[in-house]
Formats: structure tokens, sequence, C-alpha cells
């Protein structure tokens, strides 16, 4: 199989990137995506040239790491899957595929594919846990939850924290991220003497680090590689009213 | 040197409870004053450094990914086990114990692997506080499943997705202790090596991934939470990043090595496909409580499977051990899919499968119930492989999963370098020869949330006495020198062969000598393929770019230069044991019917390799059994 990437190429933060294009032979349909670019790496190390920069780690669909615009949408031409889940099946010999990093300006490039997340990891910051001890906790089956709410909260709880709903949006908006924290633990019995301060603070974290508003496209739900529905958002800012009005 | 592992007075139930009474406390006013470098953010790592800043004491938290969120942890599937007896099955910290020592074939301590069946039950407690949605029943208790080698339901678990929602709930602790100013966390940052001044360890040279910066950082003590270091077979369960290079280095400095070659083969993952392959994705075991295991009974049948009949099918694992079927532990259902498909009754387009069936489970359970239990998991098969497993049966191979062996620890998880720790996969401790399902998790969650916040006071109490010293000291200078000569030597041989290539050809090496089934000749052959691998390796790689930036190419070149190394101590090992114990199969130690021939009077011992300018010096630490009688490991 053999294809054209065109692909960004960007040292670092600091300069400017631009597209540079590869012919690639030597494919098969079953290698995943990303083990076609390690072995477009291996040929630019023997060319001499540096080696593409993207980021991946379990490559199982679970760590989040990996992530990149593929053909102009967020992990490539299917719904709901990571980058490491792509194979190169999805594409036909001979195509061209265009690969760029996470668009967003709250996501700043660090070199060629790979980009900075680490906003998220600020919001999280801000409330995107209970606030509990090791060695304070009560016998676990003294709070029963009902399996509806556990499951529900395990929907959300899911979120692989990729950035695929933010680079996919059109406001770059992290909503989606957010709010699936968020309803994550404010609908468990152990999340609820803090919810409505985790979700005023974690909803002014997103606010600083520049993500912008959500105007509901549905845009993120069908790149989230775990299906988490929209509206989770609009469950987020209805905990965000009744916060400010009771909290 | 005698290796004191510090195992408690007392009856066994008593024996963490005393350690408790006599174990050094220090004052909050006294903690504030000390720092602790945790290295890895996994569940071990972020417990860890949680709950030591929760405790009052400073923390740094390195991890080479981009967030902590990301660590292996991650990828657990499964469940975690805990004692709790919750279904009534007649469980209990004792048969948690007896279980986990026997899985793992008699080749760990009584002392601590009880500990570990003990801490069980409390820490379901700590996790469901935490906000972590473990599945429940209507009425809204918690459920539970059963995991290979046990015949109690003791797993608790959140989907397929288990270790994801651990390693959450640790990740978030962690930010409520880098928002109270306690932790300060360094993602994108590699620990490149140990600095151990006047024989304790003090600090660490860490790699900024971004910038290539060489950085120096000094703690009063010093925990590696890095995880396993399967990747060494290249093709593995583990994330692409996992290596083992921290405690590699913590290992040439002076910190004992044990049971190196002891490597789990897990029975479930997907097949190789192609040489480009880089993972093998794992199937949770959790699969084979519903899934029955088989392969045609005639020699490379083409049929489709669901054209075979039943009458022609050969439920391998049910018929050699009839009392445990399917949920045989890993090292002996490894070990049959290998004899069946070495035999040549594997399956799939390169006949190196076996299939793991569900038909009859959907028959009698209905759809609705096995999409409940193993969705994602279905979901996940699907999209890597394009085939509907409610349809057709999965079709599964055995793939390098877990390291039990790591850094000799004593009973207070420290290494044999004073202050310098070992948490979770990482350390040789709790697991033996073989690992059960489910007690991964535990592990690591025990070691970083409860083990080591107290047993680490000890150590430290005395550290208090003493004056840090300051990164300008002779060692750190010397460290970051010689770190700087080996980054310019890999980046300067401008060879003709990539990274890949060696990895490639490492793994091939390991896999087929220090995999499941081992030999003398096989060994000695694979050593000295390894070294000639080595020196290639110094001569004719090629790695592009400079250290002063963002390379991965070098990162992975560096973590390869540990893993060959490390590779050749694996089949040191695996040489020096004559005998077959867990998921260590040599084939001279075998019975008619291929089952394990354990050797106690001769190797009822840790080993504990001591780095020796290149060689390696055994110590061995005697496993001595006050409690239970080893027995003959029969799952039959």
């Amino acid at each position: 199989m053999k294809v054209t990437f065109k692909i960004w190429r960007q040292e670092n933060r600091n300069t400017k990137g631009a597209i540079k294009e590869y012919k690639v032979d030597g494919l098969t349909e079953d290698m995943s995506f990303l083990e076609a670019l390690d072995h477009l790496n291996e040929l630019l190390v023997l060319k001499n040239e540096k080696v593409i920069a993207y980021e991946y780690d379990c490559r199982e669909g679970i760590c989040g790491q990996c992530g990149v615009f593929i053909n102009g949408r967020a992990h490539g031409p299917h719904d709901n899957i990571t980058t490491c889940q792509l194979h190169m099946r999805s594409f036909k010999d001979g195509d061209t595929i265009v690969v760029e990093p996470w668009r967003a300006a709250s996501f700043p490039v660090l070199k060629d594919l790979i980009v900075d997340r680490s906003a998220f990891d600020r919001i999280m910051e801000q409330g995107g846990y209970i606030t509990a001890k090791t060695g304070t906790a009560p016998e676990a089956n003294a709070i029963l939850i009902p399996k509806e709410v556990s499951d529900s909260a395990m929907d959300v709880a899911a979120c692989i924290g990729c950035g695929a709903c933010v680079a996919t949006c059109k406001n770059a908006s992290a909503a989606l991220f957010a709010s699936a924290k968020i309803n994550h633990l404010n609908n468990l019995p152990q999340g609820h003497p803090e919810a409505h301060k985790r979700v005023q603070e974690m909803t002014y974290q997103m606010e600083l680090e520049g993500f912008g508003s959500c105007s509901f496209t549905g845009a993120c739900e069908v790149e989230c590689p775990e299906g988490i529905s929209i509206t989770n958002i609009a469950e987020m800012y209805a905990k965000y009213t009744k916060a400010k009005l009771f909290g | 040197m005698k290796l004191d592992s510090k195992i408690p007075e007392g009856r066994l139930e008593d024996k963490w409870r005393n350690y408790q009474i006599k174990a050094q406390l220090i004052n909050p006013a006294n903690k504030k004053k000390l720092n602790v470098i945790v290295v890895g953010s996994g569940l071990s790592g972020a417990g860890a450094a949680a709950t030591l800043a929760e405790l009052g004491y400073d923390v740094q938290c390195f991890c080479y990914q981009d967030s902590a969120r990301r660590a292996h942890s991650v990828a657990a599937q499964g469940g975690i086990n805990a004692a709790k007896n919750y279904q009534h099955d007649g469980d209990s910290v004792w048969r948690m114990f007896y279980d986990t020592l026997k899985g793992g074939d008699f080749r760990s301590r009584e002392a601590n692997t009880y500990r570990l069946a003990e801490l069980s039950a409390p820490l379901i407690d700590h996790f469901v506080q935490q906000g972590v949605p473990f599945a429940r029943e209507y009425g809204g208790v918690l459920v539970n499943r059963s995991f290979g080698g046990v015949q109690v339901q003791r797993t608790f678990y959140a989907r397929g997705q288990t270790g994801q929602q651990l390693l959450l709930a640790a990740y978030s602790q962690l930010y409520k202790m880098i928002r109270a100013k306690k932790v300060k966390m360094f993602p994108r940052s590699e620990m490149i090596d140990l600095v151990v001044i006047d024989g304790k360890a003090k600090g660490i040279i860490v790699r900024d991934l971004v910038t290539g910066e060489l950085k120096r950082y000094v703690a009063d003590a010093i925990v590696l939470a890095t995880g396993g270091y399967s990747r060494v077979f290249r093709l593995s369960t583990l994330a692409i990043g996992c290596n083992g290079s921290a405690i590699w280095k913590a290992h040439k400095r002076g910190a004992f090595f044990a049971a190196p070659s002891f490597t789990q083969i897990h029975p479930t993952a997907l097949p190789q496909t192609s040489e480009a392959q880089s993972k093998l994705t794992l199937m949770s075991e959790s699969l084979r409580n519903d899934g029955r295991i088989w392969v045609p009974k005639k020699k490379e049948d083409i049929r489709k499977a669901n054209d075979i009949p039943e009458k022609e099918r050969d439920y391998y694992l049910e018929r050699r051990y009839p009392s445990f079927g399917n949920l045989a532990p890993r090292d002996i259902a490894s070990r049959a899919a290998k004899e069946r498909i070495d035999a040549g009754y594997g399956v799939g387009r390169l006949k190196n499968a076996v299939y793991l069936d569900f038909r009859h489970a959907i028959d009698k359970l209905g759809i609705q119930t096995i999409k409940d239990r193993y969705e994602n998991l279905f979901g996940m098969y699907k999209k890597i492989t394009g085939i509907d497993a409610y349809k057709e049966p999965m079709q599964i191979s055995p793939a390098a999963h877990f390291s039990m062996g790591g850094l000799w620890v004593d009973y207070e998880l420290m290494t044999t370098i004073p202050g310098l720790y070992a948490v979770g996969e990482c350390n040789f401790s709790d697991h033996g020869a073989n690992r059960l399902g489910a007690n991964s998790l535990l592990q690591a969650s025990i070691d970083g949330y409860f083990i080591l916040p107290n047993t680490i006071n000890n150590y430290l109490a005395g550290a208090l006495e003493e004056d840090i010293p300051t990164t300008d000291h002779i060692e750190f200078e010397k460290a970051e020198k010689e770190v700087r000569v080996i980054i310019d030597r890999v980046l300067n041989i401008n060879g003709t062969k990539t990274v890949d290539h060696f990895h490639r050809e490492l793994g091939k090496v390991m896999w087929q000598e220090c995999a499941m089934s081992r030999n003398k000749k096989g060994l000695e052959k694979a050593i000295l393929q390894i070294k000639t691998l080595k020196d290639e390796f110094w001569s004719d790689v090629k790695v592009t770019g400079s250290g002063n930036e963002l390379n991965t190419e070098l990162e992975k070149a560096l973590r390869l230069a540990d893993f060959m190394e490390m590779g050749i101590l694996m089949c040191t090992d695996a040489l020096e044991r004559e005998e077959s114990c867990g998921a260590h199969f040599r084939e001279e130690f075998q019975t008619e019917d291929g089952e394990a021939v354990r050797v106690d009077e001769n190797y009822s011992y840790v080993s504990a390799w001591e780095y020796d300018e290149g060689d390696f010096k055994l110590h061995k630490e005697e496993l001595e059994f006050e409690f239970v009688q080893p027995s003959v490991r029969s799952y039959k």
C-alpha cells in the first residue's frame, strides 16, 4: 500500500510551521495509522532527517495521549475512536492523508504534531477531585449508590482527556471535558459536599485557560472516543446555575 | 552483603500491626522540612505522592508522559481483588493470601503476601470514597466477579476500565495536593540517572523531554514507581513508552534486582499480524468468566470457526484442568495455548491464535447480559480487528504483560540502597513467580497509599539530623557528566540501522528464549546474541536530531540501550534457576504431561542480583514458610 502524507512540521513553539509532503510505500492494511507513521520515521532516519514528533503511549485507546487531525477530522475518518485505533484499511491505495496537530489556542504546539494539553490538568486541579485523605474512608457498602447513578457516573468518568472535543469544536470549547468530570463527581453522593464549589471553580478555570464557549453544535460528541454525550454540557450548565443561586 | 527482609515478629495476622506499633513517627512540624522525590505517576506513584503530601512531606513527582493521567495503570481492564467476602462465598484474608501465594508458586514472602490481602478491603473503601464508579447491583451494593486461579468472587470492577478509574482517582488526589502546593509535578520529564551520596539515595538526573535540558533534583528520599519492563520483548501489552531505565540505572548504582526473569505472559491478547506491529492489545482476563477457549481437533483446519461442529472442538483448558477450566491462572493458560499452537492447531491467518468463544454464554444468558459485562471490550475488539465477537469467536494469543521481577525490596519497600524505595510493578515483592489477575492494581495501590507512607518515616526520621546536599555536589556533577557522555555517544554513532530495528531483534531473541518456555541451550545462546546485538547497536545505530530538543528517537534509543543490558540479566536469571515455577518454565523440568516441576530443596529463594561492572553477582534471600506448607501447585 502506498500513500502520500502531508504532515505539519514545526521545530518548536516559537517557530513557524508548514505542511511537508512524504510519499510512503510498503504499508499494509493491517498497520495502525501510528504504525504507518513509525514506518515513515524509520525511513526518515535512514535518510538522515529528523523524525516527525507525534504522541502516543498505550496504543489501545485508553491513555488519551495520541491525537491528531487526519484529513480535517480529529482522530481520523471514523466516529468515536482514538488515533491509535485507526487502521490503514480505512484508507485506499494512493490516498493523500493530511495530518495536523490539534488546533486550539489553549493547546499550543510544542513540536510537529505534539501539543501542550496541560490546561486540562489545571482544570482538574480546580476541584476535579473529592477531598478525602487516605485512611478516612467509611466502609464501601455503607453508602448505597443505585446502579443507574453509578452507571451514568461511569459513562462520563470514562473520559480519556485526549482533547479531541476541543480540537474539533469551532470555538475550541472544553465544555465536554469539564462537564464529564463535574457530572461524574457531582452525581455521586461522595461528591455532593463540594458540588457547587466544583462546578464554579472548574468552569472558571476553563475560561481562564482561554477555551471558548459551547454553542451546542454537537461536533464534540461525534469525535469523543468514549462517546460522551453533549447532554452533559447542558447538565453542567444547569448545575452551574443552581450553584450560583444556592451555592 | 546479607539481605535483611526486615519481616516483623509475630503471627502472620499480627505482623503489620506489630510493625506499625514499633515504627518511628515524625511530628508534623518536622515533616514539612523533609522532601521526597517520586518517579512515576501511575497508581502507585500518584497514590504515594498524594498520600505523602497529605501527611505533610514536600513531594516532587516526575513522569515522562504529558500528564500524570496517562500512566499505564490506565490500561488495566478487569478489576481489583479484595477480601471483602461480600458474595458470602467463603472468602477471607487468609484465603486470598493463600491463593496469591499459591498463584505465585511459593516464590514470594508469606508476610508480604499476607499484608497485601489484609489491606485489600480498606482499599476498596478508599476508592469508593474517592468517587470510583465501581459496578453495582440494583440495590446499590457493590458487585464482584471471578478472576483466574481463584474459586471465589472477589474482583471489583468498573466495566472493562477499572485501571483507568483507579488511576484517575489517584491522579485527582495528586492534583488536589498540587493545588495545596504540597506536590510539584514535572510531566514530560524522564529520570536518566540516580545520584547516590555517601551510600544513600539523594537525587536524580532528569531529562526535560521538551527542551532536552538535563536537570538535577535533590531529596531526602527517592521513590521509584516506574512500572513494568516487559517492553524488553518489544511486542507486549504495555504502553510504548513503558521502560526499565529508571530501575536499571538504580540497579547500576547498587540496588539489587530480584527475579528479573519472572515475566507474566498473558493468555488473552490479540495476536501479532505483521512485522510492523508495535503493540499487542490485551483483552481482559474477565472475558474468561464467560468465554470458552478452544482450538479445532483437526490440525490446520481451514473451516470458519462457526462451521466447526461442537464435537470437533478441543476445549483444551477444560480438558486439562477440569476444576478451574477456562479460569486457570495466566501462566498455565498461556503455556497451554502455546502447546496447542506449536503442535499445529493454531487458528487465524498466521496460525498463531486460539478461539475465545462467547456463543454458549450468549445462548444461556442472552446478549444483553454479555453486553452489560463486556461491551467496551467487544467494541475495542471490533475497532482493532473489524470482527464482531457477538457473532464469531475472538482470536487471541499470549503476549508479554507483567514483570513480577523488579528491584529487590524489604518489608518496608526499601531497596538495597538506603533511602531508595520501589513501589508497584517495578519492585519484586508480592507476586512470586506468577501474578494472579486483578492483583496488580491492588499491589500498586497498596504500596503507594498504605504501605510506603507508613514505612518511609523509619528512614526519614534519621534524615532529619542530616544536612541535605546541594545539587552542586560532586556526585551530581559526575552523574550528569556520565549521562551527557552516553547521549553524545548515541547521537554520534551515525550508523546504518534504526533504533526500532535493534528493538525488533532484541524482542525476537527474548520472546524465543526467555518467555513462556526456556531451556539451558537457548538461554546461553540468547545471552551471546544479545551481547552481539548490543555491540552492533553501539557501533551501527542511527539517531537523528540533537540532544537539545524534543527528540523521540533519542528517547527510544536511551531506553533500548538499557533494555539490552536488562535482557542479558533476565536470561542469566532464567538460566540460573534450574526448576520450573510459575511463569518460569524450564523445559528440562516438567512432568510427562507437561506440568511444571518445582525444586524446593534447591530453589526456594528469591534471586537478588548485584551489578558488578557489566557482570552480575547472585545473592539469595531464602524463603521461609512458617505458616503454609508449599504444595504442588495443581489446578486440575
